[in-house]
């Protein structure tokens, strides 16, 4: 008979430990899984976690690290602060689309004038844009306690909807012969977010994820805003006493996130992905509640755990093309992860005993 | 535009067949929430629902036996939500969004053959005389068992949780869970059953979609409907009868605005569609005022060692 006994203190050890396990134990049985597509387990595991980075294409699959893990890690890390205190934000992925539209929107307002103050006011409008859609539940919550993980998940088939209008009307390129999609800003110097370093991957998102990284452990650590944060999600009551003032904190945790997933998605319709168009978003802001967990919350995990879940991304195309995986099957895969990581979780907090019968 | 080209009573008819889904999935959600569970898994659990009951009358030939597979995928799924939260004792939250982003994978990888293939279609219920009444008949008494079944569920949830002793226990557990155990009842055996139970009504929810409304399978077809069943739950402050009135009228909502886009409307496509959205939101504010319907422990990890 096993029995569950809490501990007095979630185990340190423990807690990095899992989302390694947890990766092992994911990485067992999504072998499993492929091996009941069909595919040979051992290649496809292979395929996914050895091949970017060592194969021998890894020279061109190790910049999408970056490329990919960048916008996981920028939005990761402001769902990160909401889910420490409590406060659910799931709609970043509606957040990453109108960051998107309304960054690029200014963008293309400029078109065809070149200055360099055009990319600084994208990067702006684009925070804004995210902060705004993530104000929309905030607000409600706040005035009207209304829960926020509906209002943001509604919001986030609002912002397609927009996406798609938009991609049709407003920001439809008029030089392209009638085709959905805005014009490509790759094309546009003074609002196309280049590489820094060629062939490195790093582009203005990667730096501003390393920034939101850091600014994050500071916050976390060093400042009484973030020592809040961490109070009212870990100790609600001790919370009220100490006069944590909630609004200001969901106000804070959803606008940060917001306006980090505004950023992502300016950094990448300016970047990687180069037009507004009607299938631009790729899932990000919901993988990234993934990246969130994975990386227990912390700044630098959530770093680690946005690499793990970019490799998986790319291991996946890679796969989906050599092997026929399905690319729903990287899905599947991703999923598990979190089931295996919440699951492992028990240990982290309770201590299993394994009581003899009879024992009373 | 042409209003005249939208028909009352085909209107009434396929309002009817687009609340059932809805109505499925959030009396399920019902049940889950009475007894101090909050699963987010909603969505993930239908949208395997769809994809197994397309499934299984696909490979079948029979549509009823593709229901009943969807409700035991559903109920399956929602057993891995209910060993994280009642076994793991994880956070509510997190495994409902867990599951809801597996179910959507697992439902576009199992769903690959699927596309493009047709279903075999669930015979509607004809009744003698009834059926070919005027207005009354296309309304009323010609559609497929599972909306009658979806009725039928209500009254029954409704009647449980009010004079039976099962739905008194159910209650007991989600208002005060350290009290119900202190009296002797198996808080954890109670929610496993309730969450199953939600999972079976999602699942059959999710069935209803690709077998009768739509009738065909593509990947992401649920929408977000799950979500709204969610909220629905909400709106009807936990009340089985204002879960019906609530599936109706966002029922009535999508069917109107689907009928708006095809009448040729000056209002964008996509702004209409955003509506059933913007109005969950509209109605999630007026109704989040009053909480008092809310079950006490709803959300709240239960372990007896506490």
């Amino acid at each position: 008979m096993i029995r569950l006994e809490k501990r007095p203190q979630p185990s340190k050890t423990l807690s990095l430990a899992t989302p390694l396990i947890a990766v092992v134990v994911t990485m067992i049985a999504g072998g499993l899984l492929f091996a009941t597509l069909g595919k040979n387990p051992f290649e496809a595991i292979r395929t996914i976690f050895w091949d970017p980075l060592f194969g021998e294409y890894a020279f061109y699959y190790r910049p999408q690290l970056l490329v990919k893990g960048a916008p996981l890690v920028l939005i990761a890390i402001g769902l990160s602060l909401g889910f420490r205190a409590g406060i659910w934000n799931i709609g970043a992925e509606g957040q990453y689309i109108v960051g998107a539209i309304c960054g690029a929107g200014v963008g293309l307002a400029f078109y065809p004038m070149e200055s360099f103050l055009i990319f600084p006011l994208m990067v702006l409008a684009g925070a804004l844009g995210g902060w705004a859609w993530a104000m929309i539940p905030a607000l409600l919550k706040v005035k009207f306690g209304t829960n926020e993980i509906l209002v943001s998940l509604m919001l986030v088939y609002v912002a397609e909807q927009l996406l798609a209008s938009m991609s049709l009307g407003l920001l439809k390129n008029p030089q392209g012969f009638g085709f959905p999609g805005s014009r490509n800003l790759q094309d546009y110097a003074s609002a196309h977010n280049a590489e820094l370093i060629t062939g490195s991957g790093m582009h203005w998102g990667v730096v501003a994820a390393f920034i939101a990284v850091i600014l994050a452990y500071v916050l976390l650590n060093k400042h009484i805003l973030g020592f809040n944060i961490r109070l009212s999600g870990e100790a609600p009551r001790a919370a009220r006493f100490a006069g944590v003032n909630p609004t200001r904190l969901i106000l804070f945790c959803l606008g940060a996130s917001g306006a980090l997933a505004g950023l992502a998605g300016l950094f990448e319709v300016s970047g990687p992905s180069g037009q507004v168009s009607i299938d631009f978003n790729a899932g990000y802001g919901f993988t990234a509640i993934i990246v969130a967990f994975l990386g227990r919350l912390h700044p630098v995990g959530i770093m680690l755990a946005g690499l793990l879940m970019a490799l998986t991304y790319i291991g996946g195309d890679i796969a989906e093309s050599n092997l026929q995986l399905p690319a729903a099957a990287i899905q599947v895969f991703q999923g598990m992860l979190l089931f295996f990581l919440l699951a492992l979780d028990l240990l982290t907090n309770y201590r299993l005993k394994f009581a003899s019968k009879g024992v009373a | 535009m042409d209003l005249s080209a939208i028909n009352p009573v085909l209107l009434i008819a396929s309002l009817m067949v687009a609340a059932t889904p809805l109505l499925l999935a959030a009396i399920g959600e019902l049940v889950v929430e009475k007894s101090g569970v909050l699963n987010l898994g909603v969505e993930g659990m239908m949208i395997v629902g769809a994809i197994a009951g397309f499934a299984f009358s696909v490979e079948t030939g029979s549509p009823l036996l593709g229901v009943i597979g969807a409700a035991i995928c559903g109920a399956l799924l929602s057993l891995l939500f209910a060993f994280l939260t009642q076994f793991a004792l994880a956070n509510q939250v997190a495994s409902g969004l867990a599951l809801t982003l597996f179910g959507l994978g697992l439902s576009a990888l199992m769903g690959q053959s699927y596309v493009g293939v047709r279903p075999p279609a669930m015979p509607r219920l004809d009744l003698p005389v009834l059926s070919d009444l005027p207005v009354v008949g296309p309304i009323l008494f010609s559609h497929d068992p599972i909306l009658y079944f979806g009725i039928a569920l209500t009254a029954v949830v409704w009647a449980v949780l009010k004079f039976s002793r099962i739905g008194l226990i159910l209650r007991a557990v989600g208002e005060n869970h350290d009290a119900a155990h202190a009296l002797g009842y198996h808080v954890v055996r109670v929610r496993i059953l309730a969450i199953m139970f939600g999972g079976a009504c999602a699942g059959l929810g999710g069935a209803y979609i690709s077998l009768i409304r739509v009738p065909q399978w593509t990947e992401g077809m649920t929408a977000g409907i799950g979500w709204i069943a969610l909220a629905l739950v909400v709106f009807a402050s936990w009340k089985p009868w204002r879960v019906l009135l609530g599936a109706y009228l966002f029922g009535g909502i999508n069917v109107l605005q689907l009928n708006l886009q095809a009448a040729g409307v000056a209002i964008p496509v996509e702004y209409l569609a955003m509506s059933p959205y913007l109005i969950t939101i509209l109605v999630l504010v007026i109704m989040s005022a009053d909480k008092s319907g809310a079950p006490a422990s709803l959300g709240r990890i239960f372990h007896a060692s506490q």
